[in-house]
């Protein structure tokens, strides 16, 4: 930018800047201070009183079974994996359909791109409605056709299985819409000249279109991880209420309980703080990759 | 023509059916139980056609609102549109001022500035929800429009691509109007915001939808039926027992709680797809 006009004044870009940056310290930086702060106390639950504990909070996650914060941590993971390898897959493999020449190409893909805008939220309501074992369709279905019992609210497996379907369900128009980018800026004459060379389609597909696709893939994986870590909390909140027992209490979705539900302010600090480092460590990843981007 | 080829041929198109039944099949069904009486979609299986129950459904939904809530879906979406636009235009309006100044301006606190809002992106409200929380409560917010608005107009990513954008803009320009003697506020009017209406018309669909989507935050602050907003209703409508619930009362909501947004995404598709995918660079 050096040499570049630049306008001369010495108040206006600060009159500019303050709206911004007011919201930026009052509703982030300060709570954020706030949630490191508090995570190295305990609050006296008669007093109000804050008893400093250093990093007692961190250790009764691990060590205190009434936190399981490593199961929690665990059925994150695999939750998160789960959805993005889910609507990753299946997207990927509709993006490679629809970008085909189609009649209908155009209608296939408002279709699969409209679902974007359900909310997190909402896509638990449809699941639930379907899975709920007094009215729901699927769940009639299953009993009376395939002779399986459906009780989300008490087989921990059904649960975890419940989420991950509605998860996945609303992600794969986010992914489809990235996967088709990528694939409609293939390059066409390398693809046919690999043809002329007798690659056969699927050979095409690993050989030439995927890695050409590694960039869009990369960026999804972790927006994808993003996403089953941290924007599925509606989901949790609607379907199962973290149950049964905790075995679908995610990351999110018990940082949330023990602070709003069980006013546990100092544990729930300690959570707020781990999680700020997940999102930090994805945010540099996804940010090393636009580097590579460049380059590439 | 091979039998292998035409398989080849039509085998993409069964696979997208496939996949558009599988997307829309519980948005029918949601239709569908809006349609009948609470009694018929318990005693299950619950039909899969149309009922003669739609205009009633929708009436009490939209006027009155399910029995044990006290808030209507037409109260509900007056707060979440209310919600939704505030974001969405707050959201670009203060990320255009910041953007303009980052790109146009030298200041001492420039660099400061940048760096601000980018950290913002690392602090989504999952992991500050106490203490944000508490902040808003402080400042009486707590059932307000501002306190559903304010913290969720910062956006690094809106930055970042009215950044991008500013900054393809030949600084002829800027230099051009100053001679001209307009002032920077002019120029900012007059010339820069005309040429920036594809990425605000982007930026909008976005943000609207995730204003309109938003849950977690609208969660925490509103206490009072008059702020829910319709997936707040929603939640609260589903949590007695399922004998209790008004299905039909809910999923009349629940539809109407989809398509403003739906119908965003599908008029503006191109704005959309690009706003996103540009996202990306």
């Amino acid at each position: 930018m050096t040499g570049q006009y630049e306008f001369k004044s010495k108040w206006l870009p600060y009159l500019l800047v303050t709206p911004q940056m007011v919201i930026v310290f009052l509703f982030f930086f300060w709570p954020a201070a706030q949630a490191i702060w508090q995570s190295f106390f305990l609050q006296d639950p008669f007093g109000g009183r804050l008893i400093f504990v250093g990093l007692g909070n961190y250790s009764r996650l691990f060590t205190d079974p009434l936190y399981a914060y490593g199961d929690s941590f665990v059925v994150s993971v695999a939750f998160a994996a789960c959805v993005t390898l889910v609507s990753m897959v299946l997207a990927l493999f509709l993006a490679t359909q629809a970008n085909k020449k189609l009649r209908l190409g155009s209608f296939y893909k408002t279709m699969l791109i409209w679902p974007y805008a359900v909310a997190t939220m909402v896509a638990g309501v449809l699941w639930l409605f379907m899975f709920n074992p007094n009215v729901g369709v699927i769940a009639w279905f299953l009993k009376h056709k395939l002779g399986v019992e459906w009780q989300h609210l008490l087989n921990s497996g059904q649960a975890f299985l419940l989420i991950t379907i509605a998860a996945s369900w609303k992600q794969i128009s986010y992914n489809f819409v990235f996967f088709l980018a990528g694939l409609q800026s293939v390059p066409k004459d390398l693809v046919e000249a690999a043809a002329i060379d007798g690659a056969g389609p699927a050979k095409r597909f690993w050989r030439i279109i995927f890695p050409l696709l590694s960039p869009t893939t990369f960026y999804l994986l972790v927006m994808n991880l993003v996403y089953g870590f941290f924007e599925t909390f509606p989901i949790v909140h609607q379907v199962t209420g973290g149950g049964p027992g905790k075995s679908t209490s995610i990351l999110v979705y018990k940082v949330w309980r023990d602070g709003v539900i069980n006013l546990d302010l100092g544990g729930s600090s300690a959570q707020s703080v781990i999680l700020m480092v997940m999102v930090i460590g994805l945010t540099i990843l996804q940010f090393r990759f636009v580097e590579r981007r460049v380059n590439y | 023509m091979t039998e292998h080829s035409r398989v080849r041929r039509i085998a993409p198109n069964l696979w997208l059916w496939l996949a558009i039944i599988v997307l829309v099949f519980p948005i029918y069904l949601v239709f569908i139980a809006s349609t009948h009486t609470s009694a018929d979609i318990l005693s299950a299986p619950m039909p899969l056609t149309p009922g003669p129950h739609l205009l009633e459904n929708y009436k009490e939904a939209v006027v009155e609102g399910s029995k044990n809530l006290g808030a209507s879906a037409l109260t509900m979406m007056k707060n979440s549109l209310i919600m939704a636009l505030g974001i969405s235009i707050g959201k670009i309006v203060v990320s255009l001022m910041a953007a303009y100044a980052i790109v146009f301006f030298k200041f001492p606190l420039r660099k400061f500035c940048f760096w601000s809002i980018f950290i913002t992106l690392m602090l989504p409200v999952e992991v500050r929800i106490m203490p944000t929380y508490k902040v808003i409560s402080d400042l009486g917010m707590l059932n307000s429009y501002a306190g559903l608005i304010l913290p969720m107009i910062v956006s690094a990513t809106a930055v970042f691509l009215f950044r991008q954008y500013f900054m393809s803009i030949p600084r002829e320009m800027a230099e051009a109007s100053q001679i001209d003697g307009a002032t920077p506020m002019q120029f900012f009017w007059h010339v820069l915001l005309p040429m920036t209406r594809t990425p605000i018309a982007a930026m909008f669909v976005i943000q609207f939808i995730y204003g309109w989507n938003q849950y977690l935050w609208p969660l925490l602050i509103t206490t009072k039926q008059e702020y829910y907003t319709l997936l707040i209703g929603i939640n609260r409508m589903l949590s007695g027992a399922d004998v209790q619930i008004e299905w039909q009362i809910v999923m009349a909501t629940t539809l109407l709680a989809m398509i403003p947004p739906a119908l965003v995404v599908v008029i503006m598709q191109k704005q959309f797809v690009a706003g996103m995918t540009d996202r990306e660079k």
